[in-house]
This record gives C-alpha cells, sequence and structure tokens, in this order.
C-alpha cells in the first residue's frame, strides 16, 4: 500500500503550560479533500502551521508522501510540495498580480537565483504565471497593483500563488473568509475545480462549503482530535453538535 | 450566465491581448528611460561648469557609489543596520595597503583589493548576523563596525592607528591618464566607476533575485511560505552590497590619499543612511539625489558654522520623515514611474 | 591581586550605575511602546548643561541642580512626547532611527552655539570630593556618592514598578499592549509619564556624569552606543535586565582597560556581541 500523501503521527505543540496541539493523529490519501473543522480556537490554524513548519512541534512526526519532514523549515518542506493560504491574506500588497505569481514559480524553478538576467525576459515564468492567472480570471487585474483589488479577488490572488507553487498538498486556510457572499462563488469554483492528483485540506467555518466540498472532516477541539468521518458521520455526531451548540443548551434540553 | 458574454472569438482576443499587455509590462520594467541619462550629463556638465569644485565632486561621486551600495541592502531588501560604513573602511584599507604595504600602485588592482576584502567582511558579518532583526541587528552591526575600529588601532604598526595611511598614491589610470591638484582625473575616475557600479547594481535589481529582494521586504513570511532560502537571499545580496560600499572605500583611499581609522565611525554609517532616505530608498537614483543634497549642503552650511550645519540636516531629517517615508525625491519618483515596482510602504 | 580585583568592581560598579541611571529611561520607553530613541543621549547631555548653569551662574547647589534638572528636563520632555515622538508610535524602525537622530543633531548643534564646544566642567561640593576610608583602602568620594545614587534609584524604580498602581499598569501595558488598552488603561498618558520619568532619569544622569566624564555637545552621541548596548543586552522595557546589563558590561569594560590597556576597550563590545548572538532579546527579553 502506498504510504498516505499527509500522516501525522502524535502530533504535541505546547507553548508553555498551554498546550495547542494534544496527540493528533491524521492520513490523508493522495487525492484527498479533507476538511478540518472546530470551534474559534480550536488550534486548527495552528495545526496548519505545524504542518507547513511555521511552528516547530513539541513532540510526533510530519510525514509527506512517507518520508518524515518533521526536521525541515518552512521552506524546505515548501520545496518537497506544500503550499498553504493563510487565513489573511499574504500578498505582496505593493506588487502587480502577476508579479506575485511570478514570484511563486521564480523561487519554485529557481530562477530567483539569476542575479543577471533581466525578470521580464523569462519567458517560461511569464508564461505559466499568466496560465495561472488566466484559469482563475485574473487575467484583467494582471497588472494592477494588489492592494488595488477588491478583497475576493485578492484571496483568488492567494489561492493562484499557492497552486503556482504546482504542490502535492494544498492547505487551503478558511480561504472564503472576509469575502462578501457576492464574490464568494470565485473561491468556491476555483476549489472545486482543483487538480484531482493534488492531496486538499481545508479549514473551513462555512458548513455549507464543508459537506460540499470534503469526502471526510475531522473535528478538532482544544487542540485535540474528537473525531473524524464521512459529512453524513459527523452530521449525525452528537458530541460534534455539542461542541458547536454549547454544552448548557444541551444541559437544558435534558 | 452573465449578461457581457462576448462572442468566442473576440473572447480569444481579449486574452490575448491582456497576455500580451502583462508581458509587455514586465518586460517595460527594465528599459531605460532617457530620464536615467540625466545624472550622468549633470555630472559632465559640473566638470565643465565647475572645475574648481572637483574636488568636492569627487567625494560625492564616492558618497553617491557609498549610498548606492546601501540602497541594494535597505530600499530593496529593506534590512537596516548602522554599521555599513565597516564596509567603505575595510575597502579603503585594502586600496591603501595594496600601495603603502605591497608596492602595488595600479589603480584598478585597488578597486578590486578593496571590493573582494569588503566583501569578505560582509560575507562573514552577513552570514551571522542576518538571522537577526530589530534593535538586537541595530547593535550588533553598530558593535563589529566599532570593534573593526578598535582591531585597526590595536594592530597600528600595520595600520597607522588614528594617524592612519598617508601617501596612497594611485599610478596613472591605464599608464595614460595623470592625475592634478585640483581632482579632474581623480573626477572622472570616480565617474568611470560609478557608471560601472550602477549598471551592475542596475542589472541585479531587475532581475529574478532582486525581484525576490523585493519581496522579503513586502512579505517575509509569505516568501518562507515560498519556499525561499531566505537567510542566504540576505547573505548573497549583503556581500555584494559590501563590496561595493568597499570599492566606495578603495576610490576614498585612492582620491584622498590618506585614509585614517575615521572611515569606521558611526558618523559615516549614519551620513550615508542619511543621504540615501533623503534621497529616496529603493529606487537606486535615491543615492545620487541624497548624495548630492547632502555633500552641497554640508559644504555650504559648514561654511557658515558647522553647528548650522549639524542643525540644518537634523532638521531635514525629521521633515522628510514626517513628510514622507519615501524621501522627498522618491515621492516625485514614485509620480514619474521611476520606480522598477511599487512604493516602500 | 585583591586589590585589582576589588578596583574593578568597584569602579566597574560606579560606571555601571552611570549607564543604567541613564539607560532604564531608553529601555522602559522602548519595551512600552517599541520606539527606538537615539536622542535619549541628547537628554542627558541636556540635563548636564542645565546642572552647570545652575551651580555656575544660578548659584544653585549642586544637590538641588541634580534635582531641578531631572524635573525640568522631565517637563520639558513632555513636549517633545506629544509633538514629535506620538508620531513614531507604529512607524517602521527606520522611521524612528532617523528622526531621532535628526533631533540629537539638533540639539547637539543647538547646544554647540549656547555652549560652544570645548569641555565643561563643574565645581561639586566639598564633601563630594576626595576619599572615602573603608577598611585599608580609599576610595573616591563622588564614585562611592554615585553608587549610593544608584542604589536609592534601583530601591526607588523598584517600589514604583511593584508597589504602585502605576508601575503596575506600566508592567502590564509593556507585557501586553492590546490587553491592556481593553481593560481601560490609557496608554498614551502612561508613555507620556513614562517618557518624562526616563528622560528625567537620563538628565540626572547627565548631570552626574559631567564630573567622571566632563560635557561637551558630542556626549549625546558619544556615550550613545553605550546606552544602546546595555538596553539591547539587558532586553527593552525590563529594569532589572537593564541593572544586570548595565552591571555586566560596566564591569568587563573596567576589567577590560584595567587588564589589557587597549585592547580591553574591545572588552565591552565582544560582551554585548556575545550575549546578543545568544539571547537576541536580551538578557531578561521575551521573545
Amino acid at each position: 500500500m502506498t504510504a498516505p500523501a499527509l500522516e501525522i503521527r502524535n502530533l504535541q505543540k505546547s507553548f508553555g503550560a498551554i498546550q495547542v496541539a494534544n496527540d493528533i493523529n491524521l492520513a490523508l490519501p493522495r487525492g484527498a479533500r479533507h476538511a478540518l473543522i472546530g470551534p474559534n480556537g480550536a488550534g486548527k490554524t495552528t495545526l496548519v502551521n505545524l504542518i507547513t513548519g511555521r511552528i516547530r512541534a513539541s513532540a510526533g512526526k510530519v510525514l509527506l508522501d512517507g518520508e518524515e519532514i518533521t526536521s525541515l523549515s518552512q521552506a524546505g518542506r515548501t520545496r518537497r510540495g506544500i503550499a498553504r493560504t493563510f487565513q489573511v491574506n499574504q500578498l505582496f500588497r505593493n506588487l502587480s498580480v502577476v508579479e506575485n505569481v511570478y514570484l511563486a514559480i521564480a523561487e519554485r524553478t529557481g530562477a530567483c537565483n539569476r542575479l543577471w538576467r533581466s525578470a521580464g525576459s523569462e519567458a517560461a515564468v511569464i508564461e505559466e504565471a499568466l496560465d495561472h492567472l488566466q484559469s482563475l480570471e485574473l487575467l484583467a487585474d494582471a497588472c494592477r497593483p494588489v492592494r488595488e483589488l477588491p478583497y475576493g479577488r485578492q484571496r483568488l490572488v492567494e489561492i493562484a500563488i499557492a497552486l503556482a507553487q504546482r504542490p502535492k498538498l494544498l492547505l487551503l486556510d478558511e480561504p472564503a473568509a472576509g469575502v462578501p457572499s457576492s464574490e464568494n462563488h470565485l473561491i468556491l469554483d476555483v476549489i472545486s475545480r482543483l487538480d484531482p492528483n493534488i492531496t486538499v485540506l481545508i479549514i473551513e467555518h462555512d458548513m455549507d462549503v464543508v459537506f460540499r466540498f470534503a469526502s471526510r472532516i475531522t473535528v478538532l477541539v482544544a487542540g485535540a482530535v474528537l473525531t473524524e468521518g464521512t459529512p453524513d458521520e459527523i452530521a449525525g455526531d452528537e458530541r460534534v453538535r455539542s461542541v458547536y451548540l454549547g454544552e448548557r443548551r444541551e444541559a437544558r434540553r435534558d | 450566465m452573465d449578461a457581457n458574454n462576448p462572442s468566442p472569438s473576440s473572447l480569444v482576443g481579449t486574452v490575448a491581448a491582456e497576455r500580451a499587455h502583462a508581458v509587455d509590462f514586465l518586460a517595460r520594467r527594465d528599459r531605460f528611460r532617457v530620464a536615467e541619462a540625466l545624472p550622468w550629463l549633470l555630472a559632465m556638465a559640473a566638470y565643465f561648469v565647475f572645475p574648481n569644485q572637483m574636488i568636492l565632486g569627487g567625494q560625492t561621486l564616492i558618497m553617491i557609489l557609498f549610498a548606492l551600495s546601501l540602497d541594494l541592502i535597505l530600499g530593496f531588501a529593506g534590512i537596516v543596520t548602522l554599521g555599513h560604513a565597516a564596509y567603505f573602511g575595510v575597502g579603503a584599507y585594502g586600496a591603501a595597503l595594496l600601495i603603502t604595504d605591497l608596492g602595488w600602485s595600479e589603480p584598478i588592482s585597488g578597486l578590486v583589493c578593496g571590493a573582494v576584502l569588503a566583501a569578505i567582511a560582509g560575507f562573514l558579518s552577513g552570514w551571522l548576523l542576518l538571522r537577526y532583526r530589530g534593535l538586537a541587528l541595530l547593535v550588533l552591526t553598530l558593535s563589529t563596525t566599532i570593534m573593526l575600529q578598535q582591531l585597526g588601532n590595536l594592530f597600528r604598526d600595520f595600520t597607522g592607528g588614528y594617524d592612519g595611511i598617508p601617501g596612497i598614491n594611485i599610478a596613472p589610470l591605464f599608464g595614460l591618464f595623470d592625475y592634478d591638484l585640483y581632482g579632474h582625473t581623480y573626477y572622472l575616475y570616480c565617474l568611470g566607476v560609478l557608471l560601472i557600479a550602477l549598471y551592475v547594481v542596475r542589472r541585479i535589481v531587475y532581475s529574478p533575485f532582486g525581484q525576490a529582494l523585493v519581496g522579503l521586504r513586502e512579505n517575509v513570511a509569505r516568501m518562507h511560505a515560498l519556499g525561499s532560502p531566505v537567510h542566504w537571499r540576505l547573505v548573497v545580496a549583503y556581500t555584494i552590497s559590501a563590496g561595493l560600499a568597499g570599492v566606495a572605500g578603495a576610490l576614498f583611499a585612492q582620491t584622498n590619499t590618506l585614509v585614517t581609522l575615521g572611515v569606521f565611525d558611526f558618523d559615516q554609517s549614519a551620513a550615508v543612511l542619511m543621504m540615501l532616505i533623503l534621497g529616496g530608498a529603493g529606487w537606486l537614483y535615491g543615492a545620487f539625489v541624497g548624495a548630492v543634497l547632502y555633500m552641497v549642503l554640508q559644504n555650504e552650511l559648514a561654511k557658515i558654522s558647522p553647528a548650522f550645519w549639524q542643525f540644518g540636516i537634523g532638521l531635514l531629517l525629521i521633515a522628510v520623515v514626517l513628510l514622507s517615508r519615501h524621501g522627498v525625491f522618491g515621492r516625485l519618483a514614485n509620480v514619474g514611474r521611476l520606480l522598477p515596482w511599487g512604493a516602500r510602504p | 591581586m585583591l586589590n585589582t580585583i576589588v578596583s574593578i568592581l568597584f569602579d566597574g560598579v560606579a560606571w555601571a550605575m552611570f549607564l543604567f541611571i541613564i539607560s532604564v529611561g531608553l529601555s522602559v520607553t522602548m519595551g512600552l511602546m517599541g520606539v527606538v530613541n537615539l536622542a535619549h543621549g541628547a537628554f542627558a547631555m541636556a540635563g548636564g548643561y542645565l546642572v552647570i548653569t545652575a551651580t555656575a551662574s544660578w548659584g544653585v547647589p549642586f544637590l538641588a541642580s541634580l534635582v531641578i534638572t531631572f524635573l525640568v528636563v522631565a517637563c520639558v520632555s513632555v513636549l517633545f512626547e506629544r509633538t514629535l515622538y506620538a508620531q513614531l508610535y507604529g512607524a517602521s524602525e527606520l522611521d524612528q532611527v532617523l528622526l531621532t537622530i535628526g533631533l540629537a543633531f539638533m540639539a547637539i548643534a543647538t547646544y554647540t552655539y549656547f555652549y560652544g564646544p570645548l569641555p565643561q566642567a563643574i565645581h561639586v561640593p566639598d564633601y563630594l570630593l576626595g576619599g572615602v576610608h573603608l577598611g585599608a583602602r580609599s576610595f573616591p568620594t563622588y564614585r562611592v556618592f554615585l553608587i549610593v545614587v544608584g542604589a536609592a534609584l534601583v530601591a526607588a524604580l523598584w517600589y514604583g514598578f511593584e508597589r504602585t498602581n502605576m508601575g503596575a499598569k506600566i508592567r502590564a501595558t509593556v507585557d501586553n499592549r492590546r490587553m491592556a488598552q481593553s481593560v481601560g488603561i490609557d496608554v498614551d498618558r502612561l508613555f507620556t509619564f513614562t517618557f518624562a520619568i526616563g528622560s528625567g532619569l537620563a538628565a540626572l544622569g547627565g548631570g552626574l556624569a559631567i564630573q567622571l566624564l566632563g560635557l561637551t555637545p558630542s556626549f549625546a552621541v558619544i556615550y550613545l552606543v553605550f546606552f544602546l548596548l546595555v538596553v539591547a543586552v539587558g532586553g527593552s522595557g525590563s529594569m532589572w535586565g537593564t541593572l544586570a546589563a548595565a552591571l555586566a558590561l560596566g564591569i568587563c569594560d573596567t576589567a577590560g582597560k584595567y587588564l589589557f590597556a587597549d585592547a580591553g576597550s574591545f572588552a565591552i563590545y565582544a560582551v554585548a556581541v556575545l550575549i546578543l548572538l545568544i539571547k537576541p532579546a536580551g538578557l531578561y527579553g521575551r521573545e
């Protein structure tokens, strides 16, 4: 049996006395569409940070395609094929849209190690950048600075950058967060059209998106995995409902 | 579907046009603009119009080069340090000792020697220190420069201590051009070196590597997430920056014929920082504008009294910071689209 | 041998007290509002000149003039804080560095104009001159005085930080500004107060230093390096950090100069660099 695309074993992280990740286990097969849900403060973004290497784990292992990456830096893990979007856009706001995507590709291909060639003459990088923009319908804004775009389209640029990294594993942290509902569909369209070979883990609060998109869901509460299952199983799980609705309400019903 | 759904053929046409536009946008960026000839025309004009000011002129050209070297690491990569004079000093002493110690007075070799030694110093200190930021980096760079100065004093048999090394007399350039007392040849020598240096920095800045530096300045978190080897990028940029500062120092030693440990003073690091900010960091020509402004002001105001100059430059600095973060002329440059990328926030 | 050690410790602690008195304001200011203030040395310089004018021209006794300089500079600094420094909150580090350097330059130029560039001396009262006999040795009275003043200030600041309401607010805001704001602490007022005290202390330190170091307008930048070293090594925002760093650096500097003459001036920088490489946030800094 081939190794899972992403595997997390007994992952722990604590900041002093505060445990933000408690013995987390997770295994995603290649091409998975997996959602990570949980109340605010459950540690979902922390888990993504642990996977990408933005934070160092206190204990446990992270494996990508069966190879351990726990000791690699964020950049090292990225080069192995992990890409992520941030909950709040992390873009180059003063650069144009095409330059944003250009950088992602140029870093990936190693073009950024060239000091003497003109950036404008890297035809392969530029063409690929434009391909990505075209598939996300961002071409019209290609030469505009990112800060001038409406937030929804900026979010698309964030996704474009992640896709431009040609990842094996894509981590989306609340991709639709902050996007007005009128622009929501752009994001959701993109997510549903993602290459089936890419393994995707998405953090989301919007249950419609989760149920539409995910084939499996992990519920995270207070840094630990509460349960994992198919959307139907999760929807029917009493514990999940109580976590979201609150213990008191449940108690009142009794 | 939406109402403005054009016919397939014109849709393809629009896409092709947009792509072509983007390609052109990126290609256009580093084309030479007519306005870029201006500094050189002005420099040559100064040669003919102010023949008595050529010594000041030469010093100004050297300061422009020094500020240009700082622009690479500060303006483009966004790294703030207080010790750039270290590399200027290493370059100066490298060029000086080549002549006075080894007896090799060919000028270009002096520049190369200064550049290489300064680059080595830059590489070592950059590798060690660029892991830090903020107050720690400011204090570390400040301290290492002071220590370098004191090392120089410690080995005063070698370096002449605070009295310095006199008699740095370079041989005629290419064996042809002799040097006069008024600094005319020195001026043209410095101008030539500056021209080459600017060409080099300009190519670096417009390369994919330069684009990565801007990325580091604009959003380092995103660069980490893109897999960029952040630390090594910065070390490379810092090494080049140090090497160029070394060339400026070497030029200084050669044209001043005397070099003292004062080249390592905090005043030097502060001065080059001020010059760059006055002109605007991150668009290459800020070094030109800022250095000229600073040197001319210093020359004029110091005639009244040194305190007057110090007061004036302090006031100007405060004004620049409060009124515009891009430096007085950076604002104008932004308007004139001379900026290669977006404005520095 | 023992004599040398005692001398090193004594002179080192005296030097450390000078560094502490001036640097503690800079450290708390930085920790509180995140402002790099390179003009801090200028407040010390100004304080020194006020003491000279007070004692020489107005006939005010030395100790009284120290108190006056603390109060006057503290009050005047409020003007600068409200007009200039308030612009720097949230500004980039580069902006802060440049604006405060500009301010320092203006201050130096102004004082050069009024007092001239030559070193000024001060006439301290006779009871502060000479030596104090402790056991077999004689220690310069003025340095003993400096150490006593320093120790008293440490005690006063400790009391202020740990036992008063204001101190608690300052500590809370240094720890977590947003949280402090959300519980209703008037952060702006707090900063003005802290800035004033810090600048006043700098002025006091400047006044105390004249007897040992002399005073010229350049005082503002010559010693600035040391203040920055102390704040960085100690960790900004921490009084104990400032004290620890001042002692460590002060004693190492003195030891270096005693034991290695010329090469010894290296020591303070080498020690600072080593500490910062290992703990970039400083001894008591939080990362």
